[in-house]
């Protein structure tokens, strides 16, 4: 199929824990296990599981934030893995990340300006005054004015931070975004705002999402296609209609009627 | 920083520092005699008004020879912990973003240095130098690193997995840039409180050097080479002991005032 346009096989990353007395011993705590999955140009694949289900990790070791002990990462028909230093950087350009807390997301002592200029900047792209052209526009995209960009983080709202973080994943024309949990730190009437703004600048931008998420009402909003994790496995994948009304794993089951106003659904399929 | 001024405790302390700071730079102008001048007409006068604070066994005048001394004992402290800081902040910044073997290394190098009682150090170093005040001020700031190192590390290490740190790696930010964009000025605030914390503590090893008379040499006067001269006749000439050791006392009380006082206002967790 030509039009995957991320594709991960094998993902496997774990972690040494010094255990035992006087930490003598180490045990390994395994975040990714054989994870492999595949995105589909211009749709969403949710990722979903519950917290220590190794998402976040997943979302790490995509973008080679985090080294991988196994597995291959196949965007734009090269293996981000085996990259390293100025190859990676320039792959990577292409692919970019919105973070799940939009008060750490943001460098305290950078200007709104700064922090979403910064990513042209390092790629050299444009002159100064074509990039402050672009910050702009990215910023009144997002629902930010001009006066905002000599304002420092902390002058925003968590909603507006957000959007402060979108600007900058995307001033960059990524191909595809990974979301870590972008609204689960915001208010309901803000999650909501958000949501539609993403899936707005995906129809516009032509993106494919990467979504991360545990709430599964917010999932079944975005996404295309569903990934469940467990304990670093992918424990069940599928379209999300077919997912939510058929789940086949007994871990999926109990996820969706861990939704509050579900617990009908739960006492029907018991 | 307005919280910063806006604390008591770093408001007398910021007014005790700017005051003697005042007092050294003027030193020349507002010096009623020249500090080395002898004068054995008026050996141990007590103090009086033509005398502020008497005079010493060789009829120099004391007022004079503090303010003078005031400028050497703040100059130690500034190039000393400047120093101290700079080793610290490279090694420290090195330690916690390379992590690994460098780390490792970095850090037992400071429990090795922290376990010489560095006072001790310092005395044998001088033994074999020159007791210059150049060399003080080196010596100082070489020995004196290790807490620096360890607080930027650390500051380093938590920083390092911070979200906007990721996000600039993710936009393909080099690690210079992380360096020095992102992560050195975001661990400014402890760095500026240790280092004020840290001229305290230099100024008494250096009146401590100069006490024991490794340390500045005389006719230079220095707070603690007074003091030295004091011990002499301080049962009938007790101007001579005490007004450097109070001076040294109140300087060393501003520092900390400063530094704590900045502490409590930078830094949120310690907020009531």
């Amino acid at each position: 199929m030509s039009d995957i346009i991320l594709s991960a096989t094998g993902l496997t990353k774990t972690y040494q824990q010094r255990s035992g007395r006087f930490g003598f011993g180490s045990t390994v705590v395994k975040a990714l296990d054989n994870v492999s999955l595949q995105l589909k140009q211009g749709t969403t694949l949710a990722v979903v599981g519950e917290s220590g289900s190794g998402k976040s990790t997943l979302a790490r070791c995509l973008l080679q934030l985090l080294p991988l002990d196994a597995g291959q990462v196949i965007f734009e028909h090269v293996d981000l893995a085996t990259l390293r230093g100025d190859a990676l950087r320039a792959a990577r350009r292409h692919l970019q990340m919105v973070f799940q807390d939009p008060f750490a997301s943001l460098n305290p002592r950078m200007r709104v300006g700064e922090i979403v200029g910064e990513g042209l900047l390092i790629h050299g792209m444009g002159s100064a005054a074509e990039r402050r052209e672009r910050v702009l526009r990215m910023l009144q995209r997002v629902g930010l004015t001009a006066a905002d960009m000599l304002k420092f983080p902390h002058e925003f709202s968590g909603g507006q931070r957000q959007r402060i973080g979108i600007a900058r994943a995307l001033v960059l024309e990524p191909r595809v975004v990974v979301c870590d949990e972008p609204v689960s730190a915001l208010d309901v009437s803000i999650q909501a705002q958000i949501l539609l703004l993403l899936k707005e600048l995906q129809q516009e931008m032509g993106l494919s999402y990467l979504f991360i998420s545990h709430d599964l009402r917010v999932v079944r909003h975005v996404a295309d296609e569903v990934v469940v994790m467990h304990h670093g496995r992918i424990v069940e994948q599928g379209g999300v209609e077919q997912l939510y009304s058929d789940p086949q794993q007994e871990y999926t089951r109990n996820l969706l009627n861990s939704i509050p106003g579900r617990h009908r659904a739960a006492e029907a399929t018991n | 920083m307005n919280r910063a001024l806006s604390n008591p405790l770093a408001q007398w302390g910021f007014a005790i520092i700017a005051t003697i700071l005042v007092l050294a730079a003027l030193a020349p102008w507002i010096a009623p005699y020249d500090p080395d001048a002898i004068d054995v007409k008026s050996i141990l006068l007590a103090p009086s008004t033509t005398h502020w604070m008497g005079t010493d066994g060789l009829g120099r005048d004391v007022f004079s020879r503090m303010l003078f001394g005031a400028r050497i004992s703040l100059l130690v402290g500034f190039v000393a912990v400047g120093i101290a800081t700079f080793i610290g902040v490279i090694l420290g910044a090195i330690s916690g973003f390379y992590r690994g073997w460098i780390d490792v290394v970095i850090m037992r190098l400071v429990d090795i240095m922290l376990s010489i009682p560095t006072f001790f150090l310092i005395l044998a170093v001088i033994a074999f130098l020159t007791p210059s005040i150049w060399n003080i001020m080196i010596v100082i700031g070489l020995t004196s690193w290790m807490g620096v190192t360890r607080l930027v590390r650390a500051e380093f290490l938590s920083l390092r997995e911070r979200e906007y740190v990721l996000a600039a790696e993710t936009l393909g930010a080099r690690n210079f840039r992380l360096i020095f964009r992102h992560l050195l000025p975001n661990s400014l605030t402890p760095i500026i409180v240790s280092t004020v914390l840290g001229i305290a503590s230099a100024v008494l090893v250096e009146s401590s050097l100069s006490f024991l008379g490794l340390g500045v040499q005389p006719p230079q006067a220095s707070w603690g080479n007074i003091l030295t001269d004091g011990k002499e006749y301080i049962q009938f000439a007790w101007w001579l002991s005490a007004f450097p050791g109070m001076a040294i006392l109140i300087t060393v009380l501003g520092y900390n005032l400063l530094g704590e006082g900045l502490r409590d206002a930078l830094d949120p967790r310690t907020k009531s």
